[in-house]
C-alpha cells in the first residue's frame, strides 16, 4: 500500500482553487473538516464566553452584572452552542478528515451534499446569536425548551430559535448520511467491518443515531412553533394536549444525542490508547458490541430525565433498570482501554494524556450517572449543580476532552508539522487542574441543595461558587494556549513523518504527512 | 491511588476550610432529612456512592499501576495480549451482579414514596410565575407564599440576612407525626415543588395534577425551592414550611381561618369607604414591590419587548377602566394574571392607584375598593 | 454511484419516517396514557352504563377539586369537597360555574385524576369537560358529572381525586359549530 501511495506524493498537483472560492466551492473531505473543526472551535470560545457571563454573575451571592432574563438566555444559548456548535461539528470534522482515509477511500461519498451540510450550518448559529439582540432577547427557556415555557410565555425570538434548530438539525442529517453510504460503499477491498478502526464504527453507529433521532427533534421544534404561532395544542392543557408529552418526545431525541456526544468520543480514546501503549486495542469485538448496544439502549431510557414529572411507579422503574443497564456496556469499554495499557509500553505524549484525562474523569461521570439512575435518590439530585456536574463531566472531560486529544493526535498528519510538546503538555496540566475546580465542587454544591438555572443563590453556597468561578476563568483562560499551539503548529515547526507516533497503526499513518490533498485514488491493499 | 482519590474529594472541603468565613457554612452532603423517607433516600444515595468508590478504586488502581510500571521509559517490552474470553465475561456479569443488589433496595424506597393512601392532611400546591399558593382541602385556609427578601438585598444595596433568598412571607404549616399528601399543579409553565428535608421533589404542571407526601417527626422549618426553570424569577421562588405539632397546628389552623373570615369581612366594609391617597399610595407601594415588581421593575419600566412600561403608559394615561380591567381580569396569552383572585379589593384599589400616581405617571385620581368592585362584578364604568 | 443513491434514498427514507414517527408519538402517548394511566387523565368519550353490581365491601373516597386557571375570572368549584361511594355505584356530582365578568365567556375543564392509574377504573357516563361550556355575563350554572368508580380498582387505590382545572377558551371558540350542535 505504501507503494501506491508514495507514487500519489509525486503527483503534487493538486487542483485546488485559491483563495475564499476554495473553502466555499470545497467538496474535498479534508477541507470540509478543516472547515468543521475551525468552526467547532470558534463555537467552543462562543459558547465559552457565554459561560464566563455566567460564572460572573454567580461569583457572589446577589445580581451584579446581568439580570435574570439575560441569565437564562445565556444558559440556554450556551447549552444549544456547545451541543450543536462545538461538539457535533467537531465531531463531524474528524469524521470528514478521517473516515475516508481510515477506510482508504478518495473521499467522502457525497462531496457536494459534504459541502452543503457545512455551509448552512453558520447560518443557523448567526440567526441563533442574533436573536439575542431583539428586542425581547434571545430563547431563555433552557436548551431543553420545556413547554409551555417556550410556548405560550415565550418571546418572540423562538421562531429564529426554531428555524435555526431546523437548519442544524438538517445539517446533522446530511452528514450522518454521507457517513453511513461512505462507510457502507466505498471502504477499500479487504476493509471488512471487522478490521475498521473504532473511530470508524463508532461513527457508524452514531451516524444512525443522528438519522433515528435529529428528525424527532426537528418535529418537536415544529410542535413548539404551531403550539407558539398556529393555535395547536401539543403541549397545551386547555386545548386538550399535554406538556410532559413534550418532555417525553423531547428526550426520546435527547437521551440518543447524548450519546452522539460521547460515541465518536470511544472512538477516538480508542486509537489513542493502543497506539501509546504499543499494543493492540484489547477486546475490539466487544468494543464494538457494547458501542452497539449502548446505542440500542439509548432508545429506552429517555425518560430517566423526567423522574419527578409523577410517572407510574411500573414507568419509573422500567427507566431505572434499564439506564443501570447501560453501566454494563460502558463499564465493559473502560475495562477495556485499562486492559489495552496493562502491559503495555507506554509514553505520554498530550494525546495520551488527554486520553488519560478522559478515562478517568468521564468515569466519574459515569458515576455520577449511575446515582442518578437510582430514582429516590435522584429525586434528590435532579435539576440541582449535581446533575450539572454529572453532564459536564461527561461532556467536557469526556467529549470535549476526546476532541482535544484527537487534535493533539492528527495534527501532525494535518499540518506536517509537530505540534509545541512542551505547550501542549502545559495546555493539559493547565485544563486538567481547572476544569476539576470548576466541576468537581459542583458535586457537593448541588447535594447541598442548589438548583441549576438560578442567577442568584441563598449565602451558604457564596464559598464554593466564588471557587467554582475561578475554576471557570482558568479553564477558559487555558484553552488559549491551545489557540497558541495549533496556529504555531499550523505555521510550522519540526516536520513530521508518515507514521507520526511510534505505536500508531492504520491506513493514515501509511500516507506522507501533511495528508496530500486527494489521497487513496487508487484504492490501497489491505493486508 | 486511594489515597490520590481522597485527596480530590477532601481538596475542596479544605480550601474551604480555610476560606470559611463568616458566612454559613455549607453541608457537603446530601441532607438525611426529617423523614424516615429522606433517611432511606440518604442511605440509598450513600451506597451507591460507596459502590461507586470501591469500583473507582480498583480500576483506577489498576490503571495508575500500569501507567507506572508499564512505561516505555521503563524498558518494558509490551506484551501482545488483545483477547479473553473469560475475562469479559466476568467483568459483564460482576457489574450486573452489583446492580441487581442495587435496584433492590431502590425498588422498595420508591414504592414507598408512592404510596399516598391514607393521607391526615391535604395541601393542594400550585405553582405560578413565581409564587406558591397553598390550599388547604379539609379547611377554608388558602394563600399565596411570595419570596420575602427585599429586592434591595438583591441589588446588593442592603446587606443580605440569614436566609437569603430562602425566605417568604407566608409559610406553608403542617402537622407533624401526620401523613401530609400533597397536591401539585401549576397556572401556568411547569415548576418544581422541592424540599430537601422531606426529599420530595415533584413537578407541577398545568392542568395536571401530582402526588406526593410527607410524615415530619420533628416540628421545625424547612426551606426548599422551585427546581424546575419556570422563566425570569425562577430563582426567587423558595419554599418555607413550618412544622409545628398537631395541637399548634390546630391552633394556627383556626387562626389563619378567623384572620380569612375577618378579612372577607372588611372587604364588603370597605366598599363604602373612600381611602385617602396618601394610604392608598403607601399601600400600593407595598403591594407592587411584592406583586408587581418582577416584571414591571422598580422604575416601572418593564423590560422592553417582554413586560411593558407603567411609567408612561397610554392605557394608564387614557383609560382608567381599561387599567382597572388588566389588573383585575388579567390579559389572556401574556405573563398579566388576573390579579382579582389574587389580591384583597383593598390591595387591589392600592396598587392600581399606586401604578396611576408613581413613576411620574400622576393621574391625581384615586381608585377604591368600590370601583374595583364593580369591575369584579361585570358592571365596570 | 447507483450504490450511493439507493442508500442515500432508503435513509433519506429512515429520516423522514423518524419525523412522521415523532408527530405519531402524540397519538401513541395518548393511547398509552389511556392504557396506563400515564398522566392522570380521564378518558374524554362517555363511558357505558353497563356495570355488572355494585361492590358493596368496599368503600372509595372520591375528592372533587375545580381551579379556574389564572385567566379565567370565571368562580367554579365542587358542590360537595369529597363522597364516599362503593364501586359499581352511579353518582352524579354537581360542580358549580359563575361568570361574573360583563363578557360572554366559553370555558373548558380538563379533568385530572390522581393517582394517575385510578383514572382508568373512573368511568365518566356524562361530563360538562367533554364539551366547551358557555356562559353569558353575569349567569351561573350546575354542570353535572355522571360517573362509577369500576370495581376492578386495585385494592391498593382507596382516594380517588378528580381535578378539573377550567380555562377561558373563548378566543379559539367557533360559533359555528356550537350552532350546529344546538341544531341536533
Amino acid at each position: 500500500m505504501s507503494a501506491i501511495t508514495s507514487e500519489h506524493d509525486d503527483h503534487a498537483h493538486d487542483h485546488k482553487p485559491s483563495g475564499i472560492k476554495r473553502w466555499l466551492f470545497t467538496t474535498n473531505h479534508k477541507d470540509i473538516g478543516s472547515m468543521y473543526l475551525i468552526f467547532a472551535l470558534l463555537m467552543f470560545f462562543i459558547g465559552g464566553a457565554m459561560a464566563m457571563v455566567i460564572r460572573l454573575e454567580l461569583f457572589q451571592p446577589g445580581m451584579q452584572f446581568v439580570e435574570p432574563q439575560f441569565f437564562n438566555q445565556m444558559t440556554t444559548v450556551h447549552g444549544l452552542i456547545m451541543v450543536f456548535g462545538a461538539v457535533m461539528p467537531a465531531f463531524t470534522g474528524l469524521a470528514n478528515w478521517m473516515i475516508p482515509i481510515m477506510i482508504g477511500a478518495p473521499d467522502m461519498a457525497l462531496p457536494r451534499m459534504n459541502n452543503w451540510s457545512f455551509w448552512i450550518l453558520p447560518f443557523a448559529f448567526l440567526i441563533l446569536i442574533l436573536s439575542l439582540f431583539m428586542p425581547g432577547g434571545g430563547p431563555d427557556f433552557g436548551w431543553t425548551f420545556y413547554a409551555p415555557l417556550s410556548t405560550t410565555y415565550s418571546n418572540d425570538s423562538t421562531a429564529l430559535f426554531v428555524f435555526a434548530v431546523h437548519i442544524m438539525g438538517i445539517s446533522s442529517i446530511m452528514g450522518a448520511i454521507n457517513v453511513i453510504v461512505t462507510i457502507w460503499n466505498m471502504r477499500a477491498p479487504g476493509m471488512t467491518w471487522m478490521k475498521m478502526p473504532l473511530f470508524v464504527w463508532t461513527w457508524f453507529i452514531t451516524a444512525f443515531l443522528l438519522i433515528m433521532v435529529m428528525p424527532v427533534l426537528a418535529t418537536v421544534v415544529t410542535m413548539v412553533l404551531t403550539d407558539k404561532y398556529f393555535g395547536t395544542s401539543f403541549f397545551d392543557a386547555a386545548g386538550g394536549g399535554d406538556p410532559v408529552l413534550f418532555q417525553h418526545i423531547f428526550w426520546f431525541f435527547g437521551h440518543p444525542e447524548v450519546y452522539i456526544m460521547i460515541l465518536p468520543a470511544f472512538g477516538i480514546v480508542s486509537a489513542i490508547i493502543p497506539t501509546f501503549a504499543r499494543k493492540r486495542l484489547f477486546g475490539y469485538a466487544s468494543m464494538v458490541y457494547a458501542t452497539a448496544s449502548i446505542a440500542i439502549l439509548s432508545f429506552l431510557v429517555w425518560a430517566h430525565h423526567m423522574f419527578t414529572t409523577g410517572m407510574p411507579v411500573f414507568a419509573t422503574l422500567f427507566f431505572m433498570y434499564a439506564t443501570m443497564l447501560i453501566a454494563v456496556p460502558t463499564g465493559v469499554k473502560v475495562f477495556n482501554w485499562v486492559a489495552t495499557m496493562w502491559r503495555g509500553a507506554m509514553t505520554f505524549e498530550v494525546p495520551m494524556m488527554f486520553a488519560l484525562a478522559f478515562i478517568v474523569l468521564f468515569t466519574i461521570g459515569g458515576f455520577s450517572g449511575l446515582m442518578l439512575a437510582i430514582t429516590p435518590a435522584d429525586f434528590q439530585y435532579h435539576d440541582t449543580y449535581f446533575v450539572v456536574a454529572h453532564f459536564h463531566y461527561v461532556l467536557v472531560t469526556g467529549a470535549v476532552f476526546s476532541i482535544i486529544a484527537a487534535a493533539y493526535y492528527w495534527l501532525p498528519k494535518w499540518t506536517g508539522y509537530m505540534y509545541d510538546e512542551r505547550l501542549g503538555q502545559l495546555h493539559f496540566w493547565c485544563s486538567l487542574i481547572s476544569v476539576n475546580l470548576l466541576f468537581f465542587p459542583m458535586h457537593f454544591v448541588g447535594l447541598a441543595g442548589m438548583p441549576r438555572r438560578i442567577p442568584d443563590y441563598a449565602l451558604q453556597f457564596a464559598d464554593f461558587n466564588a471557587f467554582i468561578s475561578v475554576g471557570g476563568f482558568l479553564f477558559g483562560l487555558s484553552q488559549l494556549i491551545f489557540v497558541w499551539v495549533v496556529v504555531k503548529c499550523a505555521r510550522g515547526g519540526e516536520k513530521a513523518t508518515a507514521q507520526v507516533w511510534e505505536g500508531a497503526e492504520g491506513l493514515e499513518w501509511e500516507i506522507p504527512s501533511p495528508a496530500p490533498y486527494h489521497t487513496f485514488d487508487t484504492p490501497p491493499v489491505i493486508k | 491511588m486511594t489515597n490520590a482519590r481522597c485527596l480530590v474529594w477532601s481538596l475542596p472541603t479544605l480550601l474551604f476550610a480555610a476560606s470559611a468565613t463568616a458566612s454559613t457554612s455549607m453541608p457537603l452532603n446530601m441532607t438525611k432529612g426529617v423523614t424516615e423517607i429522606s433517611q432511606q433516600v440518604y442511605q440509598l444515595h450513600m451506597t451507591i456512592f460507596w459502590i461507586c468508590c470501591v469500583i473507582g478504586a480498583v480500576v483506577f488502581g489498576i490503571m495508575f499501576w500500569s501507567i507506572i510500571r508499564h512505561r516505555k521509559a521503563r524498558g518494558v517490552q509490551p506484551a501482545s495480549f488483545h483477547e479473553s474470553t473469560k475475562i469479559e465475561i466476568l467483568w459483564t456479569a460482576i457489574p450486573i451482579v452489583i446492580l441487581i443488589g442495587m435496584a433492590i433496595p431502590a425498588t422498595k424506597t420508591l414504592i414507598a414514596m408512592e404510596d399516598t393512601t391514607a393521607a391526615d392532611v391535604t395541601v393542594l400546591v400550585t405553582g405560578s410565575q413565581w409564587k406558591w399558593h397553598y390550599k388547604y382541602l379539609e379547611h377554608d385556609v388558602e394563600y399565596f407564599s411570595l419570596l420575602a427578601t427585599p429586592r434591595e438585598q438583591i441589588a446588593n444595596k442592603l446587606a443580605k440576612g440569614e436566609n437569603y433568598l430562602l425566605e417568604v412571607d407566608r409559610p406553608l404549616v403542617i402537622p407533624t407525626g401526620k401523613k401530609v399528601r400533597f397536591l401539585m399543579t401549576s397556572d401556568d409553565v411547569i415548576h418544581s415543588w422541592w424540599v430537601p428535608a422531606f426529599a420530595i421533589k415533584k413537578d407541577a404542571n398545568p392542568g395536571f395534577i401530582n402526588e406526593a407526601w410527607t410524615r415530619v417527626d420533628h416540628p421545625g422549618i424547612y426551606r426548599g425551592q422551585c427546581a424546575e426553570l419556570c422563566g425570569k424569577d425562577h430563582g426567587f421562588m423558595p419554599i418555607v414550611v413550618i412544622a409545628k405539632d398537631p395541637a399548634d397546628y390546630q391552633a394556627w389552623i383556626v387562626q389563619e381561618e378567623t384572620r380569612i373570615a375577618a378579612a372577607k369581612a372588611a372587604e364588603r366594609e370597605l366598599l363604602a369607604m373612600n381611602m385617602s391617597m396618601q394610604e392608598l399610595m403607601s399601600t400600593g407601594e407595598r403591594v407592587y414591590q411584592g406583586w408587581c415588581v418582577a416584571c414591571h421593575q422598580a422604575t416601572g419600566g418593564g423590560l422592553p419587548g417582554i413586560f411593558p412600561a407603567i411609567k408612561g403608559s397610554q392605557l394608564v394615561l387614557t383609560d382608567r377602566a381599561a387599567h382597572i380591567d388588566i389588573i383585575v381580569n388579567g390579559k389572556p396569552g401574556t405573563a398579566m394574571q388576573a390579579f382579582g383572585r389574587q389580591l384583597s379589593l383593598k390591595e387591589l384599589a392600592a396598587v392600581i392607584t399606586y401604578t396611576r400616581n408613581a413613576f411620574d405617571n400622576n393621574t391625581g385620581d384615586t381608585v377604591q375598593a368600590a370601583d374595583v368592585f364593580a369591575v369584579q362584578q361585570g358592571k365596570g364604568e | 454511484m447507483q450504490a450511493h443513491r439507493a442508500l442515500v434514498s432508503k435513509l433519506l427514507l429512515v429520516a423522514l419516517l423518524m419525523f412522521g414517527f415523532g408527530y405519531a408519538l402524540v397519538p401513541l402517548y395518548e393511547v398509552f396514557c389511556e392504557v396506563t394511566g400515564l398522566n392522570g387523565k380521564t378518558s374524554n368519550t362517555p363511558a357505558a352504563m353497563l356495570v355488572d353490581g355494585v361492590d358493596t365491601s368496599r368503600e372509595i373516597t372520591i375528592e372533587f377539586l375545580a381551579r379556574p386557571n389564572k385567566d379565567m375570572p370565571w368562580i367554579f368549584k365542587p358542590e360537595i369537597r369529597r363522597m364516599t361511594v362503593h364501586p359499581g355505584e352511579v353518582h352524579v356530582m354537581n360542580y358549580l360555574a359563575e361568570n361574573p365578568t360583563s363578557q360572554f365567556i366559553v370555558g373548558q375543564a380538563v379533568p385530572s385524576v390522581s393517582p394517575g392509574q385510578a383514572a382508568l377504573y373512573l368511568h365518566k357516563i356524562e361530563c360538562f369537560c367533554f364539551t366547551q361550556q358557555q356562559l353569558a355575563a353575569g349567569k351561573n350554572m350546575l354542570m353535572p358529572v355522571q360517573f362509577y368508580v369500576d370495581p376492578a380498582l386495585p385494592a391498593q387505590f382507596n382516594t380517588i381525586t378528580l381535578n378539573y382545572t377550567l380555562y377561558d377558551v373563548t378566543a379559539s371558540w367557533q360559533p359555528e359549530t356550537q350552532i350546529e350542535k344546538i341544531g341536533e
